[in-house]
């Protein structure tokens, strides 16, 4: 090929004045890494500047909000937890409180600690998932190895305890499903030995790297008034700044009986709500669940593992709107019941779908490269977004 | 706030929109009239201090019959919830103003609710389906709704009822 003319000593002045450039659309996903499941985001960008970012979801619906009315309120409770299969725990709790709630169910003692080890322990995995894969992101692939080899002890102690390793079927209206076994409790106290300092290390590791902070500092800034508006919930809202927990503010179950506090963001590194923000607040709740966890672990007490729940759950006509702090946000169950067998109406509220509609206000002006820090540092599971 | 400070504030001040309580249990709600909907809520907003949209969804009554639309605000500062409903004549078309302006995510859930149950929302930016393909017919969340055999050629519940799997192959000719 010859020289292009403008290449030519003396023009290439005046050609880079003339030279035009088109905006190229680029589907990133549904099958790609970085998406962390079956998204698709619609990016329109300008050399390596992203001008838009639409998300389209969709590809993992189901449509759990219509299976619920044909089952009954038990038969519901394997779905849910097939909505975010990486908290299983955390979203069957979360069901079983709002069923329990309608019908005036006493749960035991020994259920409520059970429960509230195991969803914390649940957490503690689930932010370990997100460490990991934004690490992984990032470029870090270490980070990852890390976070699986120990998120895989957690697992395995969930096995021994419901004989599931992603998808439990744990937590039952009116209790869990089996009894917590000593061998289970010896294992969780060595895990919460082994864990504790690992955590400082995987900061060091990945949360304080230099590298790391370059790529996430001043990245994917959200405001607190962005934030209420979009409605936001759980670790965006505190990546903000601001102090709400569900568990601290309108605590459910025992939680007003452990102590513990609630990290939140305050611009360390750059600006406050970025993506450092959010990552270290993660970081800094495996700590605070840890605390919850040690604080229950040797004072369960004995007593049945389910209250008095007939075959079929019979739940009175009425409505009932419940909230839950889970690892990505507060999910809720608005639930409307006619007096039958079947719930009428079930609506799942999932923080995921909220977080995600943000993208394209958040990453407009960004890198292509940054997009794909923020997406991470939104934490989405797919099997949420679309239910 | 409780929930009767709430009613008597938006009673005084919007006598003709709030068209009273529904007291069902645990959950109380307060029904106002569609069309007053985004008057309401600003108001709740802006004086209220209920700051954040905690949930949208609709919800079909074929007995009724209507469309209810149903409006979860939060309130961080006091620490609390309240629902809104909006009735609607179940009919196509049935429509409401939107209120994306006050919130943006009433923008995925008010599609939401437009694919799942096929309410409109004037004032909409982008009034598309959000989970199901573009050119799916019908809205999965009524009740008179029924599953198509068929999406684009493709057979819909994979094997039917009344057929065992190898028949199936005939049926996607």
């Amino acid at each position: 090929m010859s020289t292009p003319h403008s290449l030519v000593e003396g023009h290439l002045s005046e050609s880079v004045e003339n030279l035009r450039t088109d905006e190229l659309l680029l589907n990133m996903g549904p099958q790609h890494p970085s998406t962390h499941g079956v998204l698709r985001v619609v990016v329109t960008t300008d050399g390596e500047i992203v001008k838009e970012a639409k998300p389209e979801i969709g590809y993992l619906h189901r449509c759990f909000e219509k299976h619920s009315e044909n089952v009954d309120y038990m038969g519901v409770a394997p779905y849910v937890d097939r909505l975010d299969y990486l908290a299983s725990m955390n979203n069957a709790m979360g069901w079983a409180i709002a069923v329990e709630g309608m019908v005036g169910i006493e749960v035991p003692r020994r259920a409520e600690f059970i429960r509230l080890i195991v969803s914390e322990l649940q957490r503690i995995a689930s932010h370990l998932m997100s460490f990991g894969t934004y690490g992984l992101d990032m470029g870090a692939f270490t980070a990852f190895l890390y976070a699986f080899r120990d998120r895989e002890k957690i697992l395995d102690i969930f096995e021994m305890m419901s004989g599931a390793r992603l998808l439990y079927n744990y937590m039952w209206v009116g209790g869990v499903a089996r009894d917590i076994s000593p061998e289970a409790v010896a294992r969780i106290k060595e895990f919460l030995d082994y864990f504790e300092p690992k955590i400082d290390e995987y900061n060091n590791l990945l949360s304080f790297n230099k590298i790391f902070i370059e790529r996430t500092k001043n990245v994917g800034v959200i405001d607190q008034e962005t934030c209420h508006s979009y409605g936001l919930t759980g670790v965006m809202l505190r990546g903000c700044g601001i102090r709400w927990d569900l568990r601290k503010d309108l605590p459910y179950s025992i939680y007003k009986e452990v102590d513990f506090e609630v990290p939140v963001g305050s611009g360390e590194m750059g600006t406050l709500g970025d993506c450092w923000d959010r990552h270290i607040v993660r970081m800094r709740e495996m700590k605070e669940s840890l605390r919850i966890v040690r604080q229950l672990i040797d004072k369960i007490p004995a007593g049945p593992h389910r209250g008095k729940v007939g075959k079929v759950v019979k739940v009175p006509a009425g409505e009932s709107f419940s909230r839950t702090e889970c690892p990505r946000g507060e999910l809720a169950f608005y639930i409307i019941s006619d007096g039958s067998a079947k719930p009428y109406r079930v609506r799942c509220k999932s923080p995921c779908f909220l977080n995600i509609s943000t993208l394209d206000e958040i990453s407009r002006g960004v890198m292509v490269a940054d997009l794909i820090a923020t997406i991470g540092s939104l934490d989405i599971v797919l099997g949420e977004v679309d239910r | 706030m409780t929930f009767d400070e709430i009613l008597q504030k938006l009673q005084s001040q919007f006598p003709n929109a709030i068209l009273g309580t529904e007291d069902s249990k645990p959950d109380r709600a307060i029904k106002v009239a569609p069309f007053d909907i985004p008057t309401v809520i600003r108001y709740l907003k802006e004086e209220l201090r209920f700051e954040t949209l905690g949930d949208l969804c609709a919800v079909d009554y074929p007995a009724l019959p209507a469309f209810c639309v149903v409006y979860h605000l939060q309130s961080y500062a006091h620490k609390t919830l309240v629902c809104l409903k909006a009735y609607l004549p179940r009919e196509n078309g049935a429509s409401l103003p939107s209120i994306t302006s006050l919130f943006k995510a009433a923008n995925w859930f008010e599609r939401e609710a437009y694919d799942m149950v096929g309410i409109g929302f004037s004032g909409h930016p982008d009034m598309r389906r959000i989970l199901c393909p573009e050119d799916w017919v019908g809205h999965p969340l009524r009740k008179d709704y029924v599953t198509p055999d068929y999406y684009n050629g493709m057979p819909v519940p994979l094997f039917f009822e009344e057929q065992t799997p190898s028949e199936q192959g005939e049926h996607s000719k």
